[in-house]
C-alpha cells in the first residue's frame, strides 16, 4: 500500500504534541461562517493561538449530529453563499500549511462523487476528513477512495459502541479517531461525561492511533482534564459561538486568546495539574 | 421478495447513513423487531387492537357516483380514513407502540407534517399508557393547528421546530437528534417508511394490513384482483402498505402519486423527490432527494403537509428503478379539485393528501371502460384540511 501523505501528517503531529507532553487542540470552525471572506483569517487565528489542527466545517442543510451552534453557523454559511468550491478556495488561500481536516456530513461528498471530493479535498491542502453520519459499514468506498488520495479518513466512536464494533472502527480509521464524549449531538456542556475515559481506555486496549476527544468541550477546565487520557481536544460549537458572539472587529482577538487558553490547557505535566 | 436484504438495501436504495451514536439502538431496535415479528403473541395482541381500537377492517367502498363523474372506470376506495385518528398512520403507531413495550421504554417520540402520526402517536401514547413528544416544524404547526390542539389534548408535548425549512424533514431531523442523546429510554417512533435501516421495513410490516385487506376484500366483494391500485407518496407508508400485497400480481398496476405542489417544473415549489429528486442520503437512507447540485436538500412545496418532504421511503427509489411502480403528479389544484369533488359525489372528505391519489384515480377512470377495476387508498379524512380553510386560509 502507498504512503498515506495525510494519515502521516495528522500522524506527526500527534506524535510531536505526545513528546511535547501535550494533547493536540483541535479547532473546529464552520466555513463561510459569517461569510467565506473572513474564514481564512479566523483559521489563522486559532494557529496563532495554538491550534495544532483545524477542522473545517462543510456547510450541510440538514446536519444531524449538530447541535443548535454548528446548525445555526452552517444556516448562516449557506446564506452566505458557501459552496463545497468556495470551502476548497479557502483552504487554498492560506498562505502557511496548516493541518486542515475536512468535516463534511456524507451527501455533499456523495453527490459530487467521493472521487473526485478527495482529489479536490488534497488538492487544496486537506490532511484528512471526517464524515460523522458515514458509519464504516458503509464506508467501505470512501475508505478505498480516500486512502487512495492521500487523504486520512478518521471515523467516529460512541458511547454505546459495542467492543466489536470498537475494534472495526479502530482498525478501518487513518490519522485519528474521534471519541464522541456522550450521547447527543454537539454542543457545550456543563461536565463532560465520565464515561468518556473509560470508553477512550476501552479503545486504547485495541490500538495504538491518536484518540481525540470531542462534543461537548468549551472550557480550558474540561479540555485540561480530557488532556490527561485523550491525545487530542477538539474544540467546536464553543468556538463557533464565539465567533458568532463577537463584534466583527473583535473576533480574530477573541479567537486567538480563546484558543491560546485552550491550547495552555492541554499541557499535561505537573504545573497545569 | 420485494423485502430489504440484510444491510437494510432495496436494490440499491436504502441502508444505515447515521451518526455514530445512532447505530446500536439501531441495532437494538432491528433485533426486537424480528422478535417480535417471530412472536405470535405480538400478532395477536396488535391484531386485537386493530380490530377493537382502530376498527379494522376498514371498509372497501364502490364509489359510484365518482366512478360515474369520471366517465370510466370502477373506483374502489380502501377507507383508511374510517380508522380511529382519521388516517391510516394508526396501524404504524399501534405496532410500534407495542413494540416500545416489549423493548420497556419509557417514552416516545415521533415527528409529524401534517399532523395525522403526530395525533395517532399521541393517541397510542395514550392508549398503552407512554409519555409522547411530538416535534413538528413550526411552519406546519401553524398550518395544522387543530391536530396540535389535539396532539396536547391526547396528554403529548408538542415541540415546535424552528431550524431549517420548519417542516417536516426538519422535524425528523430534531427527532433524531432527540434520540440520539436519548435511545437508552426512549423509542423513536418514526412515521414514514423513511429513514436508516430497519425503519423501512418495520413501517412497511405495520403498513401492510391496508393492502393485505384490501387485496382479500376485492376478491372476496368483486371476485377478482383491481386493474390499477393508486395511492399518495410523500415518505410513502400508505403506498408502500397497500402495494405490498400487489407486487407479487404482475396483471396489477400500481402508481405512486407525488405532490407537484404550484408545478413539477418550478424547483422549490413541489415535493415530487422521485419525478425530480436525484440520488442522495437524507435522514439515514440512500434514496431519491429533491437537493441542489452540491447536495443541499431543497425546499419543498405542497398544499399537503403531510407530503411535504424532500425524500421518500427508499423502496419506492427501488420500486421506480424497477419500473414495477409509476410514480406521477398532481398538483395543488388538482388535488383541491379532488377534495371536493369526492365530497360532493360521495359524501366523503378525503385529505389533501389522499385527494392526490383521488385526482389520479379520476385521471385513470376518465379513459378506461366501466370493468376495469381501480383502487384507490383514501389514506386519511380531510377534517384537518376543513379546519385550515374555515379558518380563512385561501384554496
Amino acid at each position: 500500500m502507498s504512503r498515506n501523505l495525510g494519515a502521516a501528517t495528522i500522524s506527526g503531529v500527534f506524535d510531536g504534541c505526545k513528546s511535547a507532553d501535550r494533547a493536540a487542540f483541535v479547532a473546529y470552525l464552520m466555513a463561510g461562517d459569517p461569510l467565506p471572506s473572513t474564514t481564512a483569517a479566523l483559521i489563522r487565528a486559532a494557529i496563532d493561538g495554538g491550534a495544532d489542527i483545524v477542522e473545517l466545517g462543510f456547510p450541510y442543510s440538514d446536519p444531524l449530529a449538530d447541535g443548535p451552534s454548528i446548525q445555526a453557523a452552517a444556516t448562516r454559511a449557506l446564506r452566505a453563499g458557501t459552496t463545497f468550491d468556495s470551502v476548497l478556495q479557502i483552504a487554498r488561500s492560506l498562505p502557511v500549511p496548516v493541518p486542515l481536516v475536512a468535516f463534511s456530513y456524507f451527501n455533499p461528498l456523495y453527490v459530487r462523487g467521493l472521487e473526485r471530493c478527495a482529489r479536490d479535498l488534497h488538492q487544496a491542502g486537506f490532511a484528512g476528513a471526517v464524515i460523522p453520519d458515514l458509519p464504516p459499514e458503509e464506508g467501505a468506498e470512501a475508505v478505498a477512495v480516500f486512502a487512495s488520495a492521500g487523504l486520512a479518513l478518521s471515523f467516529l466512536v460512541a458511547p454505546t459502541t459495542p467492543a466489536k464494533r470498537l475494534s472495526l472502527i479502530a482498525r478501518v480509521s487513518t490519522g485519528f479517531i474521534y471519541v464522541v464524549s456522550r450521547m447527543g449531538v454537539t454542543g457545550s456542556v456543563t461536565v463532560i461525561d465520565r464515561g468518556t475515559k473509560a470508553l477512550a481506555q476501552r479503545l486504547r486496549e485495541q490500538t495504538d492511533k491518536a484518540l481525540a476527544v470531542g462534543f461537548g468541550i468549551s472550557t480550558p477546565q474540561q479540555a485540561r482534564m480530557v488532556a490527561t487520557f485523550a491525545d487530542g481536544v477538539i474544540v467546536g460549537s464553543a468556538l463557533v459561538d464565539l465567533i458568532a458572539s463577537s463584534p466583527p472587529d473583535q473576533a480574530l482577538p477573541a479567537v486567538r486568546s480563546y484558543c491560546a487558553r485552550l491550547s495552555a490547557a492541554c499541557r499535561r505535566g505537573a504545573d497545569n495539574a | 421478495m420485494s423485502d430489504a436484504d440484510e444491510h437494510g438495501y432495496f436494490g440499491q436504495f436504502g441502508g444505515r447513513f447515521v451518526p455514530e451514536v445512532l447505530v446500536q439502538p439501531l441495532q437494538e431496535l432491528e433485533a426486537a423487531m424480528h422478535a417480535a415479528f417471530a412472536d405470535e403473541s405480538f400478532w395477536s395482541r396488535y391484531g386485537q387492537l386493530l380490530r377493537d381500537y382502530v376498527g379494522r377492517p376498514s371498509p372497501l367502498f364502490v364509489a359510484d357516483r365518482l366512478s360515474s363523474s369520471a366517465g370510466g372506470a370502477t373506483i374502489v376506495l380502501k377507507r383508511e380514513d374510517c380508522n380511529h385518528t382519521g388516517a391510516h398512520k394508526i396501524n404504524n403507531t399501534i405496532g410500534q407502540g407495542l413494540l416500545a413495550l416489549r423493548m420497556r421504554k419509557t417514552r416516545m417520540i415521533a415527528e409529524t407534517g401534517a399532523g395525522q402520526h403526530g395525533v395517532a402517536t399521541a393517541t397510542t401514547g395514550a392508549l398503552l399508557g407512554i409519555p409522547v413528544e411530538v416535534y413538528i416544524g413550526a411552519e406546519d404547526a401553524r398550518r395544522q393547528s387543530l391536530n396540535v390542539y389535539l396532539m396536547k389534548l391526547l396528554g403529548a408535548t408538542v415541540r415546535v421546530v424552528e431550524s431549517g425549512s420548519r417542516t417536516l424533514k426538519d422535524a425528523t431531523s430534531e427527532a433524531f437528534r432527540d434520540w440520539a442523546a436519548s435511545a437508552g429510554s426512549t423509542f423513536y417512533c418514526i412515521g414514514s417508511v423513511v429513514g436508516a435501516h430497519p425503519y423501512p421495513s418495520l413501517v412497511k410490516r405495520f403498513a401492510r394490513v391496508i393492502g393485505d385487506e384490501a387485496r382479500a376484500q376485492c376478491q372476496e366483494r368483486l371476485g377478482r384482483l383491481p386493474d390499477h391500485v393508486v395511492a399518495c407518496v410523500g415518505g410513502g407508508s400508505n403506498a408502500i402498505g397497500i402495494f405490498a400485497a400487489f407486487l407479487g400480481d404482475s396483471q396489477t398496476k400500481l402508481w405512486g402519486v407525488e405532490a407537484a405542489g404550484r408545478g413539477l417544473d418550478s424547483p422549490a415549489e413541489n415535493a415530487a423527490s422521485l419525478l425530480r429528486g436525484t440520488i442522495g442520503v437524507l435522514h439515514g437512507a440512500r434514496t431519491m432527494v429533491l437537493q441542489d447540485g452540491g447536495g443541499q436538500v431543497s425546499a419543498t412545496r405542497s398544499i399537503a403537509a403531510g407530503l411535504d418532504y424532500p425524500a421518500v421511503g427508499p423502496e419506492h427509489a427501488h420500486l421506480q428503478a424497477s419500473g414495477r411502480v409509476t410514480y406521477v403528479g398532481v398538483d395543488d389544484r388538482q388535488a383541491l379539485d379532488a377534495f371536493s369533488e369526492l365530497a360532493r359525489q360521495e359524501g366523503i372528505v378525503p385529505a389533501l393528501e389522499s385527494a392526490h391519489a383521488i385526482a389520479h384515480a379520476c385521471d385513470l377512470a376518465r379513459a378506461r371502460p366501466r370493468d376495469e377495476v381501480i383502487l384507490v387508498s383514501c389514506s386519511g379524512r380531510g377534517d384537518k384540511d376543513a379546519a385550515r380553510f374555515a379558518l380563512g386560509e385561501p384554496h
